[in-house]
């Protein structure tokens, strides 16, 4: 498009894309830092185990989501059961409940003086747990469990596209040379799959290095908690800017995974998607057992879970309805609508951008503006701290150089820090959204625009901003509700006394007292389970 | 020999039959083109006979076994057949070279690759073994899906629509090469098509499809020129049906005068003649005058609309007819015109 925009507004676009690409540079340029040997000293001493147990956890989730993952999606995209149409959608519920409120619905159900222990004390008349061994579910391999139950949507989703985007005639031509049904499985449909696996497992990875809450409330020490402890603990931002270098390591061994996978995938998914799939008719005892197998991995990341917190809430609800509630509710409400306007803001103009810039380099600035959403929560915050204490300190001295008192923490001790956050992270939803919703209008509607008189940004307001409405919401929306639901970058960057919903409930979590938050984990998880709404639509169309 | 012989066929979709009692058999290698509108039932047809599609009357025997009954059928994998889809279904993650031994499982190694190095000197791909599909043209793709398909030592071979993906310019020359390597392994072939063109290249033999039955199965020269139904006569090619005005046993008339039958009767309620475009000459001594309405440039000769003028017969009623010539004629221009057919054929459009 050749376009001529002011130079206003090329100026703006790179100006926004850079500030939110600050916080990854700044890690960077931190890392380099003074740290007064905290680094070293932790070297020295307990960071090769925090490595350890990271990667172990990032292992098992990633194992354990596409252990469940593979077999529920073949089974719901591939074969005819009872309850299959329900499964569809079922399976994806987990991705709505945080994952530290099903940790603690299981440590509260397993512990010693809980529910099952207690039943089966009584049914075989032990009397202590001398007599018998049980599992404690506050292990590392634990934590890997309860990440695992609720990420393994990510891996059910995208393989069970991937199983039914497969062309039908690959695995009949399979059949037609001799192939019987399981061996074109292990041989056709399997390998097929695995680009879309591999991206999945390496989304599932990435989410589990970024956990904070679980394994915090386990006591697993891993690089994110020891993030949060050199900042809080140590204060050293250095520190901990090199521990999220560490981390960023992980991370781009992970991306690279990822971006191979969806390279592998062009050619392995033509996703004609015309053809109606013919499912294996599952009959009789194999019916029921797909059924239940699906029907025990849903009760496990949603059901039991879900039914908890509406017991606890029903019984504690006096307690949990109150002005704490309500302002903390208020709190999260404006904090998410706030990002999430900021967020479309900034994606129309990048989007705008892009589309009417004439050079290519155009094309970096909302790739830029986007690499926030990959950075875990932990890391994204220190990256967030260091410019703005560093303007703060700034702002500080300069007062004090003329004997006046400083303004205090301006920017990182304020709510501004956590919108600041939350903007960094979750612009690449929206950006992503109005990009792709742009690339739906046809060039030649800009063409006929501008040649019927508009200037362009007559032409934004009265052409594109009405048939982009759609994704605006939508990616309005989905930041909207991230904000909502996120914890570890508000745990760091919140102000004295200030607290989000998530953190208001992870606070209880921790405190071992969840059943005051019930209400609260409630509206995260309805909150939560919004955008599965919209998706199972897509998921019917393609069913 | 019969290799192929299906009888009283049924097969139903979504709980509509799709195929109606149909019978068709196939000699020894031979090819049969199935020709039809696209959801007539063709494909299905296939798919029956490859085992992936259940009957529901009927029997499906190849060589002598029977494959398919509505209670029992033989599983895809023990069919031995061949099949070509649309889109080639080559496997895209394997190369070449494992695509064609695919079915080859239960060769040695080095049987495999003789027979992979086989197949690609037969298809012309020598060099071609470790490339993926995603690296080869349509018509390479479409030659190593033809080439795993015969390594396979197929009794039958299936194909659907296995030419329209490819550019109009190269696909007369890869059917006939298609052809030859069929003809040369000596495998029968099945082959779906919605383009008559294809069909007369490919097939020895053409069945004309109509709602889930075959209309007409013949030659393609033999459906041109002698069509049972209106159906088959439109189907392969433009045709104009021209009022009959009187039959006797000997003559018909019609606006063009009187033409003599030849060893030929005609039902004698028939009551339009079937005229292809090419067998109307320009003909000044002919006393059927007609004056041309309309003229269009085809590339290889000129398409002329030309209505009767005056003339009793057709009660006034203006005729309006095609007709093929490489004269330029102008728009207005009247001009004498006689027909030129061996043998004729006649309809009844009433019924």
């Amino acid at each position: 498009m050749f376009i001529q925009l002011s130079k206003k507004w090329p100026a703006f676009s790179w100006l926004l894309s850079l500030l939110l690409f600050l916080p990854l540079l700044a890690i960077v340029w931190q890392s380099f830092g003074d740290d007064q040997d905290v680094f070293a000293q932790l070297w020295a001493t307990v960071l090769p185990d925090y490595l350890v147990n990271t990667l172990l956890i990032v292992l098992g989730v990633a194992l354990l989501s596409a252990v469940i993952g593979v077999p529920i999606a073949w089974l719901v995209a591939m074969c005819q059961f009872p309850a299959r149409r329900f499964y569809v959608w079922g399976m994806l519920l987990p991705l709505a409940m945080p994952s530290y409120v099903v940790a603690f619905v299981y440590t509260d159900l397993l512990e010693y003086a809980g529910p099952i222990q207690t039943s089966l004390r009584s049914y075989f008349g032990w009397s202590n747990a001398q007599d018998y061994a049980f599992f404690d579910v506050r292990t590392l391999s634990g934590a890997a469990v309860m990440l695992a139950l609720v990420l393994y949507p990510y891996v059910y989703l995208l393989a069970r596209t991937a199983f039914l985007e497969q062309s039908q005639s690959l695995v009949q031509s399979a059949r037609l040379l001799g192939c019987s049904p399981w061996r074109s499985f292990w041989r056709i449909s399997l390998p097929l799959a695995r680009p879309a696996i591999a991206i999945s497992v390496a989304l599932v990875a990435m989410e589990s290095l970024a956990d904070f809450a679980v394994v915090h409330y386990f006591a697993v020490p891993t690089l994110t908690t020891a993030v949060y402890d050199t900042w809080l603990g140590y204060g050293s931002l250095a520190a901990a800017a090199r521990l999220s270098v560490v981390m960023l390591a992980v991370l781009f061994i992970l991306i690279s995974i990822e971006r191979i996978g969806r390279n592998k995938q062009r050619h392995y998914q033509r996703g004609s998607g015309q053809e109606k799939v013919v499912r294996h008719q599952l009959t009789g005892i194999k019916g029921i057992a797909a059924s239940v197998f699906c029907g025990v991995i849903f009760m496990a990341g949603f059901g039991v879970p879900f039914i908890s917190l509406l017991d606890m809430a029903i019984n504690y609800f006096d307690q949990s309805w109150n002005s704490q509630f309500l302002e903390y509710s208020f709190n999260s409400l404006l904090l998410a609508s706030t990002v999430a306007l900021i967020c479309l803001i900034i994606a129309i103009v990048l989007g705008f951008f892009k589309r009417l810039s004439a050079s290519k380099s155009s094309d970096l600035a909302p790739k830029l503006a986007s690499t926030g959403y990959a950075l875990p929560g932990t890391v994204l915050a220190i990256g967030v701290l260091i410019p703005l204490s560093l303007f703060d300190h700034g702002i500080n001295h300069f007062f004090e150089s003329f004997g006046i008192d400083g303004p205090g923490l301006l920017l990182s001790g304020t709510v501004f820090a956590i919108a600041a956050g939350y903007v960094v992270r979750f612009s690449a939803i929206a950006i992503g959204s109005v990009e792709s919703s742009l690339n739906k209008v046809s060039p030649s509607i800009d063409m006929v625009t501008m040649t019927l008189g508009l200037s362009p940004l007559k032409m934004l307001f009265k052409v594109h901003l009405p048939l982009i409405k759609k994704g605006c919401f939508a990616g309005a929306l989905l930041v909207f509700i991230e904000s909502m639901k996120e914890l570890p970058a508000a745990l760091l960057l919140r102000p004295f006394d200030y607290e989000t919903l998530a953190t208001y409930v992870y606070q209880f979590v921790s405190d071992e007292q969840l059943e005051h938050g019930a209400l609260a984990a409630i509206v995260i998880v309805i909150v939560g389970l919004i955008p599965l709404i919209f998706l199972n639509r897509s998921l019917e169309q393609q069913d | 020999m019969t290799q192929l012989a299906i009888h009283h066929l049924t097969s139903q979709y979504d709980g509509k039959s799709v195929i109606k009692d149909l019978s068709l058999t196939l000699e020894r290698n031979e090819i049969v083109a199935l020709l039809g509108p696209s959801g007539c039932g063709k494909t299905t047809l296939l798919r029956a006979i490859a085992g992936l599609q259940p009957i529901t009357e009927g029997d499906i025997t190849l060589g002598d076994q029977v494959i398919s009954t509505p209670s029992k059928s033989v599983v895809s994998e023990k069919r031995n057949i061949g099949m070509i889809f649309q889109d080639y279904a080559l496997f895209p993650h394997l190369s070449v070279k494992d695509n064609i031994a695919f079915g080859l499982h239960k060769m040695s190694a080095t049987e495999q690759s003789a027979v992979v190095d086989d197949m690609l000197t037969l298809v012309k791909l020598q060099g071609y073994q470790s490339r993926f599909p995603h690296e080869l043209s349509g018509g390479q793709q479409q030659r190593v899906a033809i080439a795993r398909a015969l390594a396979y030592r197929p009794q039958l071979m299936l194909l659907d629509e296995p030419f329209s993906n490819i550019d109009s310019q190269s696909r007369g020359e890869i059917m006939q090469e298609m052809r030859q390597i069929l003809k040369k392994q000596q495998v029968p072939a099945v082959f779906v098509t919605h383009s008559k063109d294809e069909a007369f290249a490919f097939a020895d033999k053409i069945a004309i499809f109509k709602d889930g039955k075959i209309e007409q199965i013949d030659k393609g020269n033999v459906l041109y020129t002698t069509p049972t139904s209106p159906y088959v006569a439109n189907f392969m090619g433009k045709t104009n049906y021209i009022a009959i005005e009187s039959i006797t046993n000997d003559s018909i008339v019609t606006c063009f005068g009187s033409q003599q039958l030849q060893e030929q009767t005609i039902p004698v309620t028939d009551n339009v003649m079937m005229v292809r475009p090419e067998q109307i000459i320009v003909d000044e001594q002919s006393h059927y005058k007609f004056k041309v309405v309309g003229c269009i440039f085809a590339g290889s000769h000129w398409v002329y609309t030309v209505c009767a003028i005056d003339n009793k017969a057709s009660d006034g009623k203006n005729i309006t007819i095609e007709l093929h010539s490489h004269l330029l004629l102008d728009v207005d221009q009247v001009v004498g015109l006689s027909l030129n057919i061996a043998h004729i054929v006649t309809f009844n459009f009433d019924k």
